[in-house]
């Protein structure tokens, strides 16, 4: 059974998808229970095949026993199996705690909303666990157009900017498949672990530089990396909240994941670090996308829309982390990308929780919600300190190792912008807990507690997955340490140092 | 050095935290205030309990979680941090037994959320006390100006909004701006973060590497109210009185000058900073802010904020006396958090019993008060008399130990600073208690009659007040942990 989980991770979700199309025509009140069902089933064969893979290290399996080249196969090494960890995670708590939220949003289209929901969950965890850079492309594309069509379900904006998100998704998927049909014609192979091999001795070919550069352009783009971010913030801020919440912490991060795989597993880190010569204008490019990305999160007074800018920023935490081409400022980057999916999960599912009560996304409105939503409120202040970098949440983990490889890089640059970018998000987060908290001002000597009554809280499951969303963000930070030594650390090749 | 593994540090940070579920949740103000002051009394004896070991030289050490590889969330309770960690949990009774005249007499909202956040707070200034490394002294460090913003902005208006800005800008900021990144950057050299009697830092930096970070350390830890980085502790008096008696008398400016003083002696070492003459700059800082601080203070009508001002000049005696890099002086300076935590912890108390009983806030409102409240301004008097440094009170001792100090390290400009300080700091208080006192009885605002504020008022401020008294003919525990931390820092 575990020999099939690389499998089972793309297979449960495919094969619930048809389920729930049809349970949700006989009852669309199945469609819920089924998604969560096999949500859940993935999740634990995400956790089954990493403690798997920390037991006896790398995985491989070939989809339908037809074994490389002609025959895809997955392969599941330390990297993929933590952040498919992080997918399966984030996929199952965003279900769980946005059920009522989809209730009144689609109460007319359950099924296929979450058809759709777990459609993209198979694509996302099939480019996680996949070692073929052909098929990672197919899932890029399922995972891509079920993208689309959720953030468009909304009413308003949302449809123009999931066309926007189209055009700008399907540039940056095509400059993908390019590169890989250009690597596919020098080495005759789509297999990564084959490409690892063939590629070193075709370096000087002006082909695979070519293929290198195409490929990585094309995955900026996916990943909202400044500045070809333009696409990001209307899809993710006029998107519904439960999509939002959903594709927000994975879609980005998964797309991280894949530059890593690339330069790491088939340019190889000597081709990528060594012969390009790019780290250093990457890691400006990052330090830009931080600055800009803090700055448009300031200017705007709109919840969603911050948060969004701030993705952006993230996003190039993580570039910038992985371009250092230190052991450090990789460890930094790849424990960012499981810290700020739960960061980024926590943060958006608690501003749809507020969102769902205030009515607008104006952060203006959000005065006395402190009173008001107290626990939900809570939470969106430990999601912020985590995003600040307090310690012991995980944001200030992963942004000690990234700082640490700046250091040790000697990219003080990178060492201020994410300083700056921690100030800034300290005064974009203390903005709207100010409103919360002092607005409406009115005397309040002997006012004991007459608001009490006016606590209007979010659904209790709604309650129940942000508190254990923020639990999470304390406990990846507590186990930061061994999270790097045990696994980490095995995920990044030996040679860099 | 024996040492000895034990769960108790843990236990003397975590019992406030545990005790605010019990807080939130209580159903009448008696029974909460109940389980402070068993949170607060459990807290004393854990600490207290330490002290003999801690006493015969030993350190207590307790590693709670390997966060990093080779950085653990670890205490270690050493002479240094016992003193700190005595003086800031006995305080907290007594400050917990003030505050219920105060909250109450003024009839104050959201009391519950004050205690809370008290407690959270206290937690963080022992965790600050017993860190055995600069992470765990940064995590509690952040965690302490994080739980003190919704007591210093308690009363939610724009005044107290407007202050909780610059303290958060002031004391975050410059922690995430300045410390962290001198921590990593020291990290870098060292890889390693743990406070050792000689530092970490010795023989992998260059000298002006170690002066950068030693002066991203000083005013990194703004809590210290280092000039230039001072102007949010005048602005968070907008506190509940109580908030400034405890926190920004004790605990959070503490905070600051015990990390400085900690970062100082464990991470930089006296021989290193000796090595390459970094004391002189560092003096420079201190007694400038001393001088500045104090002539600042001559000039302020409300009370609070003189005593604000009277606070960021006392608080760099205790930098000053670490950078003096001699065994006195750092003596006297560790000596210091304990003289100065008492005296200026009456006189903010008596600050806070005169607006309860009058509702004034204003120095030259206060003509005459001494015939109103006599007991609140003897008081008053005595914790003046322990600030400036005279005998019969605690404070003399500190300075006195400091001027040794200056002597001991050839510095006779420090002694100027130090003797023309003490005049200053006369010159701002004398006024106050003759005002009170000796004014005409045609000049008088109040009625002879005898009128003091609520009874757990006046006994706490009338508790710290002998206590600056008995304090000079017994110093102990206190001096005696000085001495030992002095001289295991200074190696003398």
């Amino acid at each position: 059974m575990s020999a099939h989980f690389p499998g089972l991770v793309i297979i449960i979700p495919l094969v619930a998808a048809f389920l729930i199309l049809i349970g949700a025509l006989l009852d669309r009140r199945l469609a819920f229970p089924l998604t969560a069902l096999a949500l859940l089933g993935s999740l634990l064969t995400a956790i089954g095949l990493l403690v798997k893979v920390l037991q006896t290290g790398v995985v491989e399996y070939h989809l339908a026993g037809w074994a490389p080249p002609v025959g895809i196969a997955y392969r599941v090494d330390h990297l993929n199996a933590l952040v498919l960890v992080a997918v399966a995670t984030v996929a199952f708590v965003n279900l769980m705690g946005t059920r009522e939220l989809v209730k009144g949003l689609f109460d007319d289209r359950l099924g296929p909303f979450y058809t759709l929901y777990i459609l993209l969950i198979a694509g996302l965890q099939g480019i996680v666990v996949t070692g073929d850079a052909f098929n990672l492309y197919v899932l890029l594309e399922i995972a891509a157009l079920t993208g689309y069509a959720l953030v468009g379900m909304s009413e308003g904006r949302a449809p123009l900017s999931s066309l926007n998100y189209i055009f700008i998704g399907t540039v940056g998927a095509s400059l993908y498949l390019l590169g890989v049909g250009y690597l596919y014609l020098v080495t005759g192979t789509l297999n990564m672990a084959d490409l690892a091999v063939r590629l070193p001795a075709l370096y000087p070919s002006k082909v695979v530089v070519s293929a290198f550069v195409i490929c990585l352009v094309g995955l900026c783009i996916k990943m909202g990396f400044f500045p070809m971010h333009a696409w990001l913030p209307n899809a993710y801020s006029h998107a519904p909240d439960p999509v939002s919440s959903l594709v927000a912490p994975l879609v980005t991060k998964v797309m991280i994941y894949v530059m890593i795989r690339m330069m790491l597993f088939v340019f190889t880190p000597a081709f990528a670090f060594d012969q390009m010569a790019i780290s250093e204008p990457m890691v400006w490019l990052a330090i830009v996308a931080i600055v800009a990305g803090s700055f448009m999160a300031l200017s705007t007074r709109r919840l969603k829309r911050m948060l969004t800018y701030i993705i952006v920023a993230e996003v190039g935490y993580m570039v910038g982390g992985f371009w250092l081409g230190n052991r450090l400022g990789i460890s930094g980057a790849i424990l960012h990308i499981v810290n700020d999916a739960i960061m980024t999960l926590c943060v958006f599912l608690s501003a749809a929780a507020i969102i769902s009560k205030v009515g607008s996304d104006a952060i203006d409105d959000m005065q006395g919600l402190f009173k008001k939503m107290p626990v939900t409120m809570g939470v969106f202040v430990v999601a912020g300190l985590s995003i600040i970098g307090v310690p012991p949440t995980c944001g200030f983990f992963s942004k000690w190792y990234l700082i640490s490889g700046a250091v040790a890089a000697g990219q003080y640059g990178f060492m201020a912008a994410l300083l700056l970018s921690s100030l800034i998000n300290l005064v974009l987060f203390f903005r709207i807990f100010e409103i919360a908290y002092f607005e409406p001002f009115h005397d309040h000597h002997g006012d004991h507690g007459h608001f009490v009554s006016a606590v209007q809280e979010a659904p209790f499951e709604m309650l129940v997955t942000l508190v254990v969303t923020a639990v999470l963000l304390f406990a990846l930070g507590i186990y930061a340490g061994d999270i790097v030594s045990q696994i980490i650390d095995h995920a990044i090749p030996v040679g860099i140092t | 050095m024996d040492t000895l593994i034990s769960v108790k540090p843990l236990i003397a940070v975590l019992v406030s935290l545990l005790a605010i579920p019990l807080i939130g949740f209580s159903r009448s103000p008696n029974v909460r205030e109940g389980w402070t002051f068993l949170a607060a009394v459990i807290k004393f004896a854990l600490v207290a309990s330490m002290l003999p070991a801690v006493l015969q030289g030993k350190e207590i050490i307790c590693q709670v979680v390997e966060v990093l590889p080779g950085l653990s969330l670890a205490f270690r309770v050493d002479a240094f941090g016992m003193l700190f960690a005595l003086v800031a949990s006995f305080l907290w009774i007594i400050t917990s037994a003030y505050s219920i005249g105060y909250m109450r007499g003024l009839d104050e909202h959201a009391q519950t959320r004050y205690f809370c956040f008290f407690a959270v707070s206290l937690s963080a200034a022992i965790g600050v006390a017993f860190s055995a490394n600069l992470l765990t002294m940064y995590l509690f460090y952040e965690m302490l100006s994080l739980a003190t913003y919704p007591l210093v902005t308690h009363h939610q208006d724009e005044e107290a909004r407007t202050s909780g800005r610059k303290y958060l800008l002031y004391t975050v900021g410059a922690s995430i701006g300045l410390v962290l990144p001198a921590m990593l950057v020291t990290y870098h050299f060292t890889g390693n973060l743990d406070f050792s009697p000689q530092g970490v830092l010795a023989g992998t930096a260059s000298r002006g590497t170690v002066a950068l970070l030693l002066f991203m350390f000083v005013f990194g830890f703004a809590k210290a109210a280092v000039m230039p980085l001072h102007s949010w502790l005048p602005a968070a008096m907008v506190a509940p009185t109580p908030v400034s008696a405890l926190l920004h008398a004790v605990a959070v400016v503490k905070v600051g000058v015990f990390s400085i003083v900690r970062v100082i002696t464990g991470i930089f070492g006296t021989d290193l900073l000796q090595a390459f003459d970094l004391s002189t700059p560092l003096l420079f800082v201190a007694s400038t802010t001393i001088l500045v601080g104090s002539f600042i203070a001559l000039s302020q009508d409300n009370l609070k904020r003189m005593l604000a001002f009277s606070t960021i000049a006392q608080l760099s005696y205790i930098v000053l006396g670490a950078a003096m890099l001699s065994p006195k002086g750092v003596t006297g300076g560790m000596v210091h958090i304990a003289m100065h935590a008492f005296g200026k912890i009456t006189l903010f108390f008596c600050a806070g019993a005169i607006f309860v009983a009058t509702g004034k806030k204003n120095i030259s409102e206060m003509t005459g008060i001494g015939r109103r409240m006599p007991v609140t301004m003897t008081a008053f008097f005595i914790g003046a008399l322990s600030i400036i440094g005279m005998p019969p009170c605690g404070g003399f001792l500190s300075k006195w130990t400091l001027v040794l100090g200056a002597l001991e390290a050839d510095q006779i400009a420090i002694l100027a600073v130090l003797l023309f300080s003490s005049m200053l700091n006369a010159a701002y208080f004398m006024p106050v208690v003759y005002r009170a006192f000796f004014c005409p009885p045609e000049d008088a605002l109040f009625e002879a009659r005898v009128q003091e504020a609520p009874l757990f008022c006046v006994v706490p401020l009338t508790i710290t007040a002998v206590i600056s008294l008995v304090l000079l003919v017994y110093p102990q525990p206190f001096m005696q942990l000085a001495v030992m931390s002095a001289a295991k820092v200074t190696g003398l």
